[in-house]
């Protein structure tokens, strides 16, 4: 029995309903094991409830307990006959903005909750945003609380046409809206028969057939080389790293960059043996046909379709520091295996959340901010558009003196507004 | 030819590589702890697979409280010739003996091994230590990072964790500062006996069904030990037992169980209605939050 494996990510507002979804998935494809449920029981006994608080099983941190609040972005597994799932359960309160690009960075999926009451809000559109901007493939609307509105198609029809217009207008192609109640359980994991009016998927039914092919897999092949492996007894040299995008098979003319050789590769290798042929997410060992000096944050790339090489960059910054930033900062830039120094130029527009709108440049960054910012890197870096390629396009800023990460970075500009 | 779709457990695997490698070229001076336990004899399968033909370039470490297993001693040693590695030991009993630490009222070593393991980073100036830890375990760690960063006293803090962003490690840290690396964080204990099974990864034999002497105490079954077990009513009897989980004598619990091949241990699993550690493990069991308390003072 082979099974895929799906990342996700879930995003919506304090009171949306969010742990209620997260606790009924885990619960109903049974995830949630007994002595979890009984030290769920025991603790919510001693805080004076009279029913189980399911958000204990979910709220890890002592901190968290205490404060009945989700701080930080945690991650849930489960499973169902047919596929794994990593959901990252990400907080919904305004402050913790900086924990959904982080759950969002690696969702090939996002779960956005509204509450059928109120609909769309300043935090959906918020979250939809970010979503957006970080180029989340697949974007799932759960207009939840179907119940508290009388399973009423014509509410539910609103509130799908009012996001349907949102998400256009953010650049989602396609948005799947199902209605649920995570309460009783509508549509989650059951078929409702509340509503039958409704004949989408269930939630799971949805997560279960949604394509898990990344949109890296048809882009062209990148490699970021990690480390380089050598065995002197047989003289094997190999350039080992994961497939970033596209496919890499035996006899690919490549260019490595920054350098700019272009050369074969001879053979893909894994400890299993050679491989045919390797797609996005494989780690693998490449060995090339000529003898080329290649180093730890040198990438291979299609030599038909590389990346730009540039010291210039212009990007998107999520800044998620206390620490504001300032145009002429000098950080230290992740990016792929290597990490360069760099100086931050001039501060470009700032998306404002709210109004899903680039207003005029701040003078400096504050947490949760989101800019546009051009960048001097010290070495020339091969990037790709984050639009085009999200691993080709991602970096991080770090703080020299404390080794914090700052920011998440996108090159170019991700988010494209239609009027 | 079309791209052969990866599955879950190659998905797992190749993350794991990538983290290996990633450790391998920022870190001076990385470990791997490695107790003879499925989760840290995984560890060192992907180890291998990630540098392979060439040698793992870390070496291990085991904090051996002295409650041990015989079958997994011998389990580990075997493995360490085998596969080539260099292993160091750091012992608790060293550590009492000179009264750096004190034996406990309740016999468990179980919280001791924080102190060694502190010693021994410091002594050999390791940078970053790979620990078999996965999120699914308990409800902390599934707030643990990929890559953690640790203070110069072997602290986590959860409040100001770096957010760990696409696949993009920030492994930065201060002299006496180290990083915590967890590669098997996503995976869950099934992926884990998937793939052992799939993988024919040899494991100490205590996890398989066998007849042992048992005795109850707390709803486990214990076994006999130098950290003071059976006391007072408690009695031995032979039971047909496994282990899920390999730790500390006196704080880790057999199952009863019949299974003893790799697809009945599966099957198992799959069935139970009781986590690992919520099974077997007492230590788990002292406070609402006695792993994210453990944990801040540096426990892996």
């Amino acid at each position: 029995m082979t099974k895929d494996l799906l990342r996700f990510a879930t995003a919506g507002s304090v009171d949306d309903g969010k742990s209620t979804l997260v606790g009924r998935l885990l619960y109903d494809t049974k995830s949630v094991l007994a002595d979890q449920i009984e030290a769920v029981q025991r603790a919510s006994v001693d805080k004076g409830l009279s029913t189980p608080d399911l958000s204990l099983l979910v709220d890890g941190l002592r901190a968290e307990r205490e404060q009945g609040i989700t701080i930080d972005v945690a991650y849930r597994y489960f499973s169902t006959p047919t596929r794994e799932f990593v959901l990252a359960d990400t907080p919904g309160h305004v402050q913790y903005t900086r924990n959904t690009v982080t759950g969002a960075s690696t969702a090939e999926l996002a779960v956005l909750l509204v509450d059928a009451r109120y609909g769309v809000v300043e935090q959906t559109r918020r979250h939809a945003a970010v979503l957006a901007l970080l180029r989340v493939p697949r974007l799932v609307l759960c207009i939840n609380k179907i119940d508290l509105v009388g399973y009423d198609e014509a509410v539910l029809t609103a509130i799908g046409k009012d996001f349907a217009e949102l998400a256009r207008s953010l650049g989602f192609e396609s948005v799947v809206t199902i209605p649920v109640s995570a309460l009783v359980g509508d549509n989650v994991v059951e078929r409702s028969e509340h509503t039958p009016w409704y004949d989408g998927p269930t939630l799971i039914g949805h997560l279960e057939s949604v394509p898990v092919t990344p949109p890296e897999a048809d882009a062209p092949f990148r490699l970021p080389v990690q480390y380089v492996i050598r065995e002197h007894a047989t003289d094997y040299r190999g350039y080992a790293g994961q497939v970033a995008s596209g496919t890499v098979r035996p006899g690919d003319a490549i260019v490595v960059l920054p350098g700019g050789h272009r050369t074969t590769v001879e053979s893909v290798d894994t400890a299993d043996g050679p491989l045919e042929l390797a797609g996005a997410g494989r780690s693998v060992t490449i060995r090339l046909a000529d003898d080329i000096d290649i180093a730890r944050g040198d990438v291979l790339a299609a030599a038909d379709a590389p990346p730009r090489v540039t010291n210039e960059l212009e990007a998107t910054l999520c800044w998620l520091s206390d620490k504001p930033l300032r145009p002429g900062a000098r950080l230290l830039l992740k990016h792929g295996a290597r990490t360069t120094q760099v100086i931050v130029g001039a501060l470009g527009d700032r998306l404002d959340t709210d109004t899903i709108a680039y207003v005029g440049a701040p003078e400096t960054l504050a947490i949760n901010d989101i800019a546009r910012v051009s960048l001097r890197t010290a070495d020339a870096l091969p990037v790709d558009d984050y639009a085009d390629i999200r691993t080709g396009g991602s970096f991080l800023l770090i703080d020299p003196p404390t080794g914090n990460t700052l920011a998440a970075g996108l090159v170019g500009n991700p988010l494209t507004l239609a009027d | 030819m079309t791209v052969p779709v990866m599955d879950a457990l190659d998905s797992l695997e190749s993350e794991a590589i990538h983290i290996f490698r990633e450790v391998a070229g920022e870190f001076d001076r990385p470990v791997i702890l490695f107790s003879g336990g499925k989760d840290s004899t995984l560890l060192v399968h992907l180890a291998v697979k990630a540098f392979a033909p060439a040698p793992v370039p870390f070496p291990l470490l085991h904090v051996d409280t002295g409650h041990n297993y015989a079958e997994v001693i011998e389990f580990r040693d075997r493995i360490v010739a085998e596969k080539g590695l260099r292993l160091e030991v750091a012992h608790v009993q060293d550590w009492i003996d000179d009264g750096r630490l004190t034996e406990r009222p309740d016999g468990t070593r179980n919280p001791l091994q924080t102190v060694p393991l502190l010693d021994s980073i410091v002594e050999h100036r390791y940078d970053a230590v790979f620990g078999g830890g996965r999120r699914d375990e308990e409800r902390a760690r599934a707030k643990e990072r990929i890559m953690s960063l640790r203070d110069g006293f072997g602290r986590w803090d959860p409040r100001s964790q770096r957010p760990e962003l696409w696949n993009l490690y920030n492994g930065r840290h201060a002299p006496g500062e180290h990083v915590r690396v967890f590669p098997i964080s996503n995976w869950t204990e099934l992926d884990v006996w998937r793939y052992i099974q799939r993988e024919e990864i040899e494991l100490p034999s205590i996890y398989f069904s066998h007849r042992r002497e048992v005795f109850r105490r707390d709803g486990m079954w214990l076994a006999e030990g130098p950290w003071g077990g059976p006391r007072g009513s408690e009695a031995l009897e032979e039971r047909t037992v496994r282990y899920r989980t390999v730790g500390d004598g006196s704080c880790t619990g057999a199952v009863e169980s019949t299974a003893g091949t790799l697809d009945e241990i599966i099957a198992e699993v799959t069935a139970s209605r009781l986590t690992e550690r919520g099974a077997t493990r007492a230590d788990d069991r002292m406070s609402e939050a006695a792993m994210e308390d453990r944990k801040r003072e540096g426990y892996f």
